[in-house]
């Protein structure tokens, strides 16, 4: 099988002066838990709103399972924005109802008992909600779903760390042997015992990737200090 | 059991040697089935590919065999078990020479701080 995404030569350019992505070309493998990292304005949300089809490419061209961001990749890909989207006025139970509508591949059971596990009440009204448990719900829908690339963009900010601990363990439970999850996040020290890759950018240009296992063999530190190296302001 | 684990070496040999701990500590008892790739992944909250290769590893040297049917169980071979301990000791034993060495202490020191040590303890 190919490579699950293949992304060449991606320019995306906003009103003809800023450009966010420049010239990107990456290889993404299937079955792997991969880590985007760079510092803020340094292309992520962009690279992963092209991903998911929310924006055009300026140039250059994405192909997830061959087929370019549309109709098509929108039933493979489980995107998780970095904000909430739902109507404050639903409650929990009917965006179950919602979910299943959209997406074939979603699993109502395996939402419920996330749900359970985190003591989040399904007739609760979302509103009600703390901004924490917005985002676990919000997460938990994501992750119902039977995709083939998962993408995260900033999937813990707002989530405490035991609840940290219990959504990577969703993530690493929950994820099929031929899917693939892409994480943004600034939190690399949370997360980076669960990646397999590693995707540096910066000013929109990817500086590195590699295994998370090779940094910390030859470089002997953690993912995480070798980020505050690499990015050292 | 929690899982200890540094970031800065790779997750791969430190699994490793939890789960041959685990193994020569009767924890993972001699003929019995270990937990599977995914439960121990999620447990010590590791990437199930990295837990995937450690295991792999442990099955090339024959600590733990795949059964077809129901996942890995411990060897039964009892010597090898004695071995791998031994190892495990020899390891740390040497860790701990080279540490002091680096302290300025040779062998003959080292030994006799240890007796110390030990008659002390013992008081």
């Amino acid at each position: 099988m190919s490579e699950l995404v293949e992304v060449k030569n991606l320019t995306k350019v906003y009103e003809k002066k800023k450009t966010a992505l420049s010239q990107v070309n990456l290889m993404i493998p299937r079955g792997k838990i991969i880590g985007l990292l760079g510092p803020n304005g340094s292309g992520k949300t962009t690279l992963i709103k092209l991903l998911s089809g929310l924006l055009v490419a300026t140039e250059g061209e994405i192909l997830i399972n061959g087929y370019k961001p549309g109709p098509e990749t929108k039933s493979m890909v489980s995107y998780l924005p970095e904000r909430t989207y739902f109507q404050n006025s639903m409650r929990v139970k009917e965006l179950i109802e919602y979910f299943a509508d959209f997406y074939q591949d979603f699993c109502p059971e395996r939402a419920k008992q996330m749900l359970m596990n985190l003591n989040i009440d399904e007739n609760s009204r979302l509103k009600t909600l703390s901004k924490g448990t917005k985002e676990k719900v919000q997460l938990i829908m994501v992750m119902s779903r039977d995709a083939q690339l998962y993408i995260l963009d900033e999937p813990i900010a707002g989530v405490d760390p035991a609840a940290r601990d219990y959504i990577l363990r969703t993530i690493i439970s929950n994820y099929n042997e031929n899917a693939t999850v892409l994480i943004s996040t600034h939190l690399i020290s949370d997360i980076e015992k669960i990646l397999d890759e590693v995707i540096f950018i910066r000013d929109g240009r990817v500086v590195l990737q590699d295994t998370v296992e090779n940094i910390r063999e030859r470089k002997g530190k953690s993912v995480d200090t070798y980020f505050r190296e690499v990015f050292a302001c | 059991m929690a899982w200890n684990l540094d970031s800065d070496r790779p997750i791969y040999t430190q699994i490793l040697e939890e789960i041959q701990i685990r193994i020569i500590t009767g924890q993972y008892k001699s003929g019995e089935r270990i937990p599977s790739v995914r439960e121990l992944a999620a447990q010590a909250g590791v990437n199930p590919n990295t837990m995937q290769k450690a295991l792999t590893e442990l099955e090339r040297s024959g600590l733990v065999m795949s059964q077809r049917t129901s996942g890995r169980i411990v060897t039964e071979d009892l010597e090898m078990l004695r071995q791998t301990r031994n190892k495990l000791a020899y390891d740390q034993i040497n860790a701990f020479i080279e540490r002091m060495k680096k302290l300025g202490f040779d062998k003959e020191e080292v030994m006799a701080l240890l007796k110390q040590a030990e008659g002390e303890k013992n008081e």
